[in-house]
């Protein structure tokens, strides 16, 4: 028997097509052999699935002939549940939003940098570092007129005319050369240069600086110095009592300036306890420069002063400058530090203080770019 | 529209005696009842119109075979019904695309069904190989099939359709395209 024949005849049997005798036939074979057997059970279930099938792709006929009926987008904006209108309109402007809050911020930020606002600075307090090209710009014509004169008279004289991009004030440590002044003064510095009141200037190095406390301790490296001789003041360890007269000694221009005035305050700016606050007249160029009480004794560097009061300055306590000094490593020193202990300056009139004073006060020149 | 229909919302009874009688305005009736409450599912969860019609019309399939063969029991509100089967639907579907967030904004009580979903799933993909069969299986075989297997015509009408010259030819022709059907079918 064929194949064809068989399949013909189980779909016969299975649409009962077939004679009374012919089934009893057909049941007996299928009973004996287990293969009819498959075979018929096999084409019921294909030929079951293929009706199935078809009813299936009727049945989603007419689905979608209902659905072709229904308003889908009036529906739509019926069940959507709508969120609150302010995130509705973040939806559909948040790119612009976006923008609008981006320049508003810039053009905060920027406002604030270009009126200084951002600065960490508080505008109240200036630091007396001198920035000199100002003055340079302002005097442009009789510098000129001076540097002509300088070229012919001194061509002979290698030392650096150039007065320096900001200039502050130092005293000397020792009489090796070590000099100490504020760290605000020689920061950013590609190279420092002291001066002394004869006019001579001197290659120097930071070795050492305390941001925190604002001092840099300098060391002059160049091969024309000489030593400077026994250092006439001492360094005052404890602090010193409200009301004792001090005086600085200081190159707010470019001369030797001495500034009188008086303790005021045991805490320096905002009650800042690393500082005094005196009262002292001090100007750009003065930031580092030595804070001396009657007798002689170094008490503090000065570092500021606050812009909107008159006559508060402020001076870093000499005990921070000691310790400053003890923390220098050893291997940044290449001579010895001993601080002098012998004040030479007791008891002197002050006229004769500043004369001694004169030679270890220098005039700090700091050249970037 | 929608509150008309919800007026005129028919009983869950009738649905089910409309299924076993083949009314197709009951169907009809059906269709656009519970629509709208399984497009809020779906359009609410991440979804679109277009997934709420397939998701809609896999769930009113799944409850017609079920009244179909006999084996619906009225135990609970149709809509509670329908909506948890499309519910487990979609959540198949959104696991699948990834698009799944772990959570499900829900707006009806809903009722395990998952063996009546993963027995239509199955059906599913038993229906996918039938059609990939019939489509590599081609003209004329296609239509032969079709037109005796499901749309039981006669194998008369086939020979005057394909212009064969006698009906046993057209028999040789007819058992040759179900052996191949079968076949690419088992071989998927």
């Amino acid at each position: 028997m064929s194949d064809n024949q068989l399949t013909e005849l189980i779909e016969r049997y299975l649409n009962d097509e077939m004679s009374h005798d012919e089934r009893i036939e057909f049941e007996l074979l299928r009973k004996n052999d287990a293969a009819v057997d498959s075979r018929v059970t096999e084409h019921k279930q294909f030929i079951g699935l293929l009706k199935q099938y078809g009813e299936r792709l009727e049945l989603q006929k007419r689905l979608d002939a209902i659905h072709d009926e229904i308003d889908v987008h009036a529906l739509k904006e019926e069940v959507t549940i709508h969120p609150a209108w302010i995130v509705q309109l973040w939806r559909h402007h948040h790119s612009k939003i976006s923008v609008a809050a981006s320049i508003a911020i810039f053009a905060i930020l920027s406002t604030l940098f270009f009126t200084g606002k951002l600065n960490s600075h508080d505008s109240r307090f200036v630091e007396l570092r001198d920035e000199v090209n100002r003055i340079k710009v302002s005097n442009d014509q009789l510098k000129k007129t001076v540097n002509t004169s300088l070229i012919n008279a001194k061509a002979t004289r290698p030392k650096p005319s150039n007065p320096g991009n900001f200039r502050g004030t130092g005293f000397a440590l020792s009489s090796n050369g070590y000099i100490v002044t504020n760290y605000h003064v020689i920061k950013d510095a590609d190279s420092v240069y002291v001066q002394n009141a004869m006019g001579e200037s001197f290659h120097s190095k930071v070795i050492y600086t305390e941001p925190q406390n604002d001092i840099a301790i300098l060391e002059i490296n160049d091969s024309t110095f000489k030593n400077l001789g026994a250092v006439p003041y001492n360094f005052k360890k404890s602090s010193t009592d409200l009301g004792e007269n001090v005086f600085t000694f200081g190159y707010p221009g470019g001369e030797v300036v001495f500034g009188p005035g008086a303790l005021t305050s045991a805490t320096g700016y905002q009650g800042d306890t690393t500082e005094y606050q005196v009262s002292i007249p001090v100007n750009p160029g003065n930031s580092g420069g030595p804070l001396l009480d009657d007798k002689g004794n170094v008490i503090g560097i000065i570092n500021g002063k606050q812009t909107q009061v008159a006559g508060a300055a402020f001076a870093v306590k000499s005990s921070y400058l000691l310790k400053a000094i003890q923390n220098i490593p050893s291997d940044s020193l290449t001579k010895s530090l001993t601080l002098n202990s012998k004040n030479t300056l007791a008891g002197l009139s002050r006229p004769q203080q500043l004369k001694k004073l004169k030679n270890y006060v220098f005039m700090v020149k700091v050249y970037n770019q | 529209m929608n509150k008309e229909l919800k007026a005129s919302a028919p009983t869950d009874s009738e649905i089910v005696l409309g299924i076993l009688n083949n009314s197709e305005i009951v169907l009809k009736k059906l269709y656009t009842t519970y629509f709208p409450m399984v497009l809020q599912l779906i359009i609410n969860n991440n979804g679109n119109e277009d997934d709420a019609k397939d998701i809609y019309q896999e769930a009113i399939i799944v409850l017609y075979n079920k009244v179909k063969s006999g084996q619906f029991e009225l135990s609970s509100k149709l809509k509670t019904y329908i909506y948890s089967v499309c519910r487990r639907l979609w959540l198949k579907r959104l696991s699948q695309m990834n698009r799944y967030g772990g959570d499900i904004r829900d707006f009806e009580e809903y009722l395990p069904v998952d063996d009546e979903v993963d027995n239509h799933n199955e059906r599913d993909i038993q229906f996918d190989k039938m059609e990939n069969a019939l489509q590599l299986l081609g003209e004329p075989c296609k239509t032969i099939m079709e037109d005796f297997y499901i749309h039981n015509r006669s194998m008369q009408d086939i020979c005057e359709r394909f212009g064969y010259t006698n009906a046993d030819n057209a028999k040789t022709q007819k058992y040759k395209c179900l052996q191949r059907l079968k076949k690419l079918f088992f071989q998927q």
